[in-house]
């Protein structure tokens, strides 16, 4: 365990009579990249300002290093917290070009130091070739390392993506946040973002904060929140699933319609409590010999598997993620069982 | 081939005539007048104009870029109603808040004669109103508009932001302003100043009030004082040269104005203003407000009553409000039925041929109105006294003037300075009819007229509407054009405020000028229902 860099201690930040944030709480370590995934309007991008120190809160406090940068009577200037910002839409300077843009942040620096800062990064980013171009001239990737670049010269304590990728191709995006997953790592940058995108998320942040109607839900590896979501909005919000009604047999075993599951239980209950089991596509595979039949009712070609929409005999649908060489047409029935190691259930009546 | 996609070559033709036969005017002989001009009066016009653009460049500058930052960025009391307000003194004439701020602050003025009565005689000490910086305060106070309208615009579409960025960056707010935030406003603030500038030195009413002598008033009065119309031309070719400058820097900010583009407006909150300092920016504002608009127009209107005497003649004044209706009227329709034809022709036939046409024949705007009219009024004599030879020779009658004494001079030279004006709308909303839109209609079986009809007047109107509004007022408010080409009893609104003023008979033009303001607020509450949208 490394040291704690960054703290958010139940901050609530509120616009007028809008509550934007609730009761908002994290750690980050120093080194770490962390997350803030969430649907739009979900108070996240307010997160990410106030921590910047854009905005102020209104209960609650941060602690940057363990000193407090904010709380509801306090509050740093932001250009005192040394912390780095990428702007959504990048905001460089347009009068300003590539090796000035990146340069900006650094007037304490004398002018060798400066260009020698300037030349590494450029270096850092691939952008050596290009340093003396305008903005307007650089493609959309470009624009986004050159933001990267001019908020990392400073040497902030903290960086701060708000939806950094989301100006871009979907082609791009993934590679490009796999370059700043590694940019940041070499550089042993600690680093919050802010995105919608949950692959972009999972591509580049060890941990990620699911947030809903201005609270974190859960705070989690990719892996769990796929895996082990605590909620029914973080099960919903995450990845593909649908919930089928169940039973709870005992402390291993819930019944549903497709058969038995068996497994360790996430939220247990009494045996004979109803529940909704959430089944996502991998948990449903494909296998001819079995008795149980559902009719494909609609299926999208993903190239290497095929996502078959498929309803059951008593109606209810459930999604299965197929080896594409497993072709069958609409309306065909095909054999399937379940797989599953851990089960996610919720009671009934809870969200 | 169709006649009409030769209207842009023409419409630009007609701007460049006026130009050419202006220029090429300086390289005639002398005459002895123009001697005795350039010897006497040329230098201090020459300084005369360069204190006055100087002066109203600072000044609109430090009023529009501070106004801007404040009403962009801060909360502070009355900051909703601040920000549409301070657009408002556009809508008085520059040349009415000239003559009311003579009217207030003269010697015999109102403020003066209170003084007097209260501190025993003695004003020696009160700056006269008719100076260089009685006129330079009074142009700042009416063209610092423009610079606010688009320093505003850019600050709002990336002044917190930038501001934030220089933060993210260590900078604090002072430096982040200095050093992020006017540098990008840049070509905003520049294209506002030179239009403050065009403005300038375009303006005829204000200096004349002021008997500022500057190149439109030296034009004026070498023509219709010394009636020497080749001397007044050698002058205006003097000044179309510093506007050619003025027109080229313009252009340079313009195009540069496009990649600094930010189209992502942030719903950023406000800073707030607190204690003392909202209480400054809110005086502060208001007292521009006071003094630019609320003032005047309270003056205007107290002398409207006061001049309503019993004996008031309404017919007269009700000739000059029709003169001035119709031939705004008239004007607007003229100068939007051939701006449609120049959208058209230049939608229908692109190319880089096309496109200067275009911008040539939209450039008058930046032409000052007494360069136009002796532009227009030369060449149109000539072809008159063609014409009426031609009609005597070949028809042996006896036509006299056919097109001097008409309207047809005035109508030419308001066409060549207001073209731009009802271009920008006009073309604004043709952009917005894409080729994939007809070919969209013809696809779903309509074709000519039936596709106009249904597709592009329905998508067209607004802006026609828009630039049928913006011509007509900027035509009935126009003064030197109408002043010195118009039909003899052909007097306007304008023309009266003009005769009075320079009698120093305030009351007697109040009513026309408060006229001429309700006019000329129908444009900015148009633009502020499309701003609100």
């Amino acid at each position: 365990m490394g040291t704690v860099l960054l703290q958010l201690n139940n901050i609530r930040q509120t616009y007028g009579e809008q509550v934007v944030i609730h009761d908002l709480s994290l750690t980050l370590q120093k080194g770490d990249i962390g997350c803030l995934l969430g649907p739009s309007g979900c108070g996240k991008t307010t997160a990410l300002r106030c921590i910047a120190g854009f905005e102020p809160v209104s209960a609650g406090e941060i602690l940057l290093n363990g000193v407090c940068v904010s709380s509801a009577d306090f509050l740093v200037l932001p250009e005192q917290r040394r912390i780095g910002m990428v702007f959504q839409d990048y905001a460089l300077f347009p009068h300003l070009d590539v090796a000035a843009n990146i340069g900006f942040g650094l007037h304490r620096l004398t002018r060798v130091e400066c260009e020698r800062r300037v030349d590494e990064l450029l270096q850092v980013v691939q952008l050596t070739n290009v340093s003396k171009k305008y903005p307007h001239e650089l493609s959309g990737g470009q624009q986004q390392r050159v933001a990267l670049a001019r908020a990392l010269a400073p040497k902030p304590e903290l960086l701060l993506l708000d939806e950094p990728f989301s100006n871009l191709d979907v082609s791009l995006r993934e590679r490009l946040s796999m370059e700043v997953r590694e940019i940041l790592k070499d550089q042993g940058i600690t680093a919050i973002l802010v995105t919608h995108d949950q692959a972009e998320a999972f591509a580049i942040a060890d941990e990620i904060g699911v947030m809903h109607q201005g609270e974190i839900q859960q705070w989690d590896t990719a892996f769990n929140l796929y895996h082990r979501p605590v909620n029914r909005f973080v099960a919903n919000f995450v990845g593909q699933g649908v919930f089928l009604p169940g039973r709870v047999i005992n402390a291993q075993q819930i019944e549903i319609e497709l058969g038995i599951l068996t497994g360790e239980i996430s939220q247990l209950c009494d045996s004979g409590c109803k529940v909704d089991v959430l089944v996502r596509p991998d948990d449903i595979v494909y296998d001819d010999a079995s008795p149980l039949q559902a009719t494909v009712i609609h299926k999208a070609f993903r190239g290497a598997e095929i996502l078959y929409t498929l309803r059951l005999v008593n109606g209810a649908k459930v999604i299965a993620l197929v080896p594409s060489h497993h072709n069958h047409v609409i309306g065909e029935k095909i054999g399937i069982k379940l797989e599953t190691d851990h089960i996610v259930a919720f009671h009934r009546s809870t969200q | 081939m169709t006649i009409w996609r030769l209207v842009p070559f023409i419409t630009a033709a007609l701007v460049l005539a006026p130009v050419g036969v202006v220029v090429s005017s300086f390289f005639a002989p002398a005459s002895d007048i123009w001697q005795h001009l350039f010897e006497t009066t040329l230098p201090l016009l020459l300084i005369n104009t360069l204190w006055l653009a100087l002066g109203v460049i600072v000044g609109t500058a430090l009023l529009g870029i501070s106004l801007a930052w404040f009403t962009a960025v801060y909360e502070f009391p009355g900051r909703r109603f601040f920000s549409w307000a301070l657009l408002l003194p556009l809508a008085i004439p520059a040349y009415v808040t000239a003559f009311v701020a003579l009217g207030l602050f003269d010697f015999t003025g109102p403020i003066q004669t209170t003084l007097r009565t209260w501190l025993d005689n003695d004003l020696s000490w009160f700056p006269d109103i008719r100076s260089r910086a009685g006129v330079i305060i009074v142009m700042t106070l009416a063209f610092y508009p423009y610079v606010y309208l688009l320093a505003r615009n850019a600050f709002l579409s990336q002044g917190k932001r930038s501001l934030e960025v220089a933060q993210s960056l260590g900078f604090n707010r002072k430096q982040g302003f200095f050093k992020v935030v006017l540098p990008m406003a840049r070509p905003w603030i520049a294209g506002g100043i030179m239009l403050v500038l065009m403005e300038t030195l375009a303006d005829f009413g204000t200096v004349a009030v002021f008997n500022y002598n500057t190149f439109t008033t030296a034009i004026y009065k070498v023509w219709f004082s010394m009636f020497s119309l080749h001397a007044a031309s050698q002058l205006a070719s003097l000044l179309i040269v510093i506007v050619f400058v003025v027109i080229v820097l313009e252009q340079q900010f313009r195009s540069r104005m496009r990649y600094a583009e930010n189209k992502r407006t942030e719903r950023a909150q406000r800073i707030q203003l607190t204690g003392w300092h909202n209480w400054l920016v809110t005086g502060f504002v208001l007292c521009v407000l006071f003094l630019a608009f609320l003032l005047p127009v309270t003056q205007l209107c107290f002398w409207a009553i006061q001049s309503f005497t019993p004996d008031y003649d309404v017919t007269r004044y009700l000739e000059f409000l029709w003169h001035s209706l119709s031939l705004s009227g008239l004007a607007a329709l003229l100068i939007c039925l051939v701006v449609i034809t120049i959208v058209y022709a230049s939608r229908r036939y692109p190319g880089s041929v096309m496109r200067y046409a275009v911008r040539t024949a939209t450039i008058g705007y930046a032409l000052p109105g007494t360069v136009l009219a002796i532009g227009v009024y030369v060449p149109l004599t000539w072809l008159d006294g063609q014409l009426s030879e031609l009609a005597l020779r070949w028809f042996q009658i006896e036509t006299g003037q056919l097109i001097q004494g008409t309207l047809i001079t005035m109508l030419i030279a308001y066409l060549i300075r207001f073209m731009a004006v009802s271009h920008y709308p006009i073309d604004g909303a043709m952009q917005r009819i894409t080729h994939s839109i007809d070919e969209a209609a013809l696809s779903l079986g309509l074709s000519g007229w039936a596709m106009i009809r249904e597709v592009h007047v329905p998508i067209l109107k607004s802006g026609i509407f828009t630039a049928a509004t913006l011509v007509f007022v900027d035509v009935m408010k126009e003064m030197p054009i109408t002043l010195m080409t118009r039909p003899f009893g052909w007097d306007t609104l304008a023309v009266r405020i003009f005769e009075m003023t320079s009698e120093g008979q305030w009351e007697q033009a109040a009513l026309p000028a408060v006229t001429l303001v309700l006019a000329g607020l129908i444009p900015i509450f148009l633009f502020m229902r499309q701003t609100e949208k």
